[in-house]
């Protein structure tokens, strides 16, 4: 099985429309959308959802206000500021690791499991789509990423689906690294800017730090000739194998707002584009 | 005043609004601006800052003391986050894993629990002329960005207007950047996209109880569905920054749109009279 994820370290590259892109034009392909914090891909496919639950992953402190003392040794051992001077909970604050519960004399806290988000099995175009919605605040984005990819493998496996496309989250932490882990090649999409350059550089050195073969796309590439050749020069310099430059193109916009995918719009230079880029991938992972 | 800008979808514009408005905020009073997007940090690459402070970021992990331990089993039951486990007579400690809570070392009756540092990131600081200026990196291969921006914001100035430049997103590191603001931007653009996410972050921005104004970045492009979103919800939108090409290559270039195209001025620093108002 062959697991492609679609990375861009800097956020508005363009890494869900690539997705897209490369999504349907595969036959035999499960999509998964992994950026669960702020998951657009649905907006484009419109998967019919089949199955969907709650993923609670995450815990938090309770406290029995009977029981409470104020003798303060939970505030002392937490390490998140999350107890307050009266010896409250702040949710928001606290990671649920329990040092307070082990620190009470009373039994007076205790850990409360909460639902922190939610996933979806669904089809879209015949094509099996998983992804999941992260609660505002929740901090195991990680975790939810792991579970949507491994009901992913699951149903590749059970329908002998041989690829899956996922879209990831900006930036180089916890739900990215998650995306990343396990998959055969990573689809770096940047754009010509200096803060794309910036954060290209940092998102390829979390992809090669788990030894995951990266391919590059330039996004909106005339916007600046100059940032793109400096790009494309340091792609040269790191040995980082270029599938295209993607013109600016408004009609990408309008293929969205109905959302479509922008290469089934042949009049779309951006769209063809992306299409000639897909097919240098497909050449290239086989 | 503390502002945060923030988006839910990435790529909006934050960071150009937080350092333009950061530096007209500067010119009138002291000002520092906070990169808290620790994961993609880009503001440095606006502001060009002098950097004269360097400090490494790390989280306590355990450290097992084998002649000591009893294989009792009690650290690894104590842990909510996986990051000690027994095998072939040997505790293990996955250090990435660990929330450095400090559970284990409190739940251990043989006392072979001792700690050492585990770095994450680095936070710097210094300033970009009057506007003073702190950011920090989360390390490559590390999970964890809220550690640093909480570190980053354990010494902000008690006066003045600070600028805190979010990361994109809901999740925890946005909640890091945002708790203990006065108000909050939302960056956004008009599309089904931004529109979508934007939502998110209004939710988010409503769960804090922060009040919430709306810039709109890419103006032109898309629909007006956000407008009438803004609308309906009640959402002051307090900036427009249409697209435009010449725009766009100033930010492509990391130059101050208000150098660079100084008609912008005047916008920001109304942008700025704004904000505050939403802060008070």
């Amino acid at each position: 099985m062959k697991r492609v994820v679609f990375l861009s370290g800097k956020g508005g590259t363009g890494k869900t429309t690539l997705a897209a892109v490369f999504a349907s034009r595969v036959e035999g392909l499960a999509i998964v959308d992994a950026d669960v914090d702020a998951a657009n891909l649905h907006l484009i496919f419109h998967p019919e959802i089949e199955e969907t639950g709650a993923y609670s992953g995450s815990k938090v402190a309770v406290r029995d206000d009977d029981r409470c003392t104020s003798c303060g040794r939970c505030s002392k051992v937490c390490r998140f500021g999350a107890i307050d001077a009266e010896f409250a909970v702040d949710p928001l604050l606290c990671e649920g690791c329990g040092t307070c519960v082990t620190a009470c004399p009373n039994d007076a806290l205790r850990l409360v499991e909460q639902e922190s988000g939610t996933w979806y099995v669904g089809r879209a175009a015949r094509r099996p789509m998983i992804g999941a919605e992260l609660h505002p605040g929740e901090e195991v984005s990680g975790k939810l990423v792991s579970v949507v990819k491994e009901k992913a493998d699951d149903l590749a496996k059970r329908e002998r689906i041989e690829r899956i496309a996922i879209d990831g989250s900006p930036g180089i932490g916890c739900p990215v690294i998650a995306s990343t882990t396990g998959t055969q090649a990573a689809v770096l999409v940047t754009e010509p800017s200096r803060s794309g350059l910036h954060d290209l550089e940092r998102i390829l050195g979390v992809v090669r730090h788990f030894d995951v073969p990266a391919y590059l796309v330039i996004n909106k590439a005339d916007l600046s000739e100059l940032l793109a050749e400096e790009i494309e020069a340091f792609a040269r310099r790191e040995d980082l194998p270029m599938l295209g430059r993607i013109p600016y193109d408004e009609r990408v916009i309008d293929a969205l707002r109905v959302g479509r995918s922008p290469a089934d719009d042949p009049a779309s230079p951006a769209g063809r584009a992306m299409n000639e880029a897909v097919a240098r991938l497909l050449e290239t992972i086989g | 005043m503390r502002l945060a800008v923030a988006s839910g979808k990435g790529g909006t514009g934050k960071t150009l609004v937080a350092v333009n408005l950061g530096c007209v905020l500067a010119a009138d009073g002291p000002a520092m601006l906070v990169d808290c997007d620790v994961e993609a940090p880009n503001a440095h690459l606006f502001l060009r800052p002098e950097l004269t402070e360097r400090k490494e970021v790390s989280k306590r992990v355990p450290v097992i003391d084998e002649s000591r331990c009893t294989d009792c089993g009690a650290c690894t039951a104590a842990c909510e986050f996986k990051a000690l486990a027994f095998m072939a007579g040997h505790a293990l400690v996955f250090e990435e894993l660990c929330h450095g809570c400090g559970r284990c070392g409190l739940v251990c009756p043989s006392g072979a629990v001792t700690e050492k540092e585990h770095p994450l990131g680095i936070i710097e600081r210094g300033s970009a002329g009057d506007l003073a200026f702190a950011h920090g990196r989360l390390h490559i291969g590390e999970a964890m960005a809220s550690p640093i921006i909480r570190e980053l914001k354990r010494s902000l100035p008690e006066r003045g207007s600070i600028v805190l430049d979010a990361p994109p997103g809901t999740a925890c590191p946005v909640i890091s950047t945002l708790h203990g603001v006065d108000a909050v931007l939302l960056v956004t653009e008009p599309t089904p996209f931004g529109l979508h996410d934007l939502r998110a972050a209004v939710n988010v921005a409503r769960m804090l109880g922060l009040p919430a104004g709306v810039v709109i970045n890419r103006d032109g492009i898309g629909d007006d569905d956000v407008e009438r979103y803004c609308e309906e919800e009640d959402l002051p939108i307090l900036l427009r920054i249409p697209f435009d090409r010449r725009i766009a290559e100033t930010g492509a270039e990391a130059r101050l749109l208000i150098d660079a195209l100084p008609e912008w001025r005047l916008p920001f620093a109304e942008l700025a009279a704004s904000a505050k108002e939403l802060a008070t």
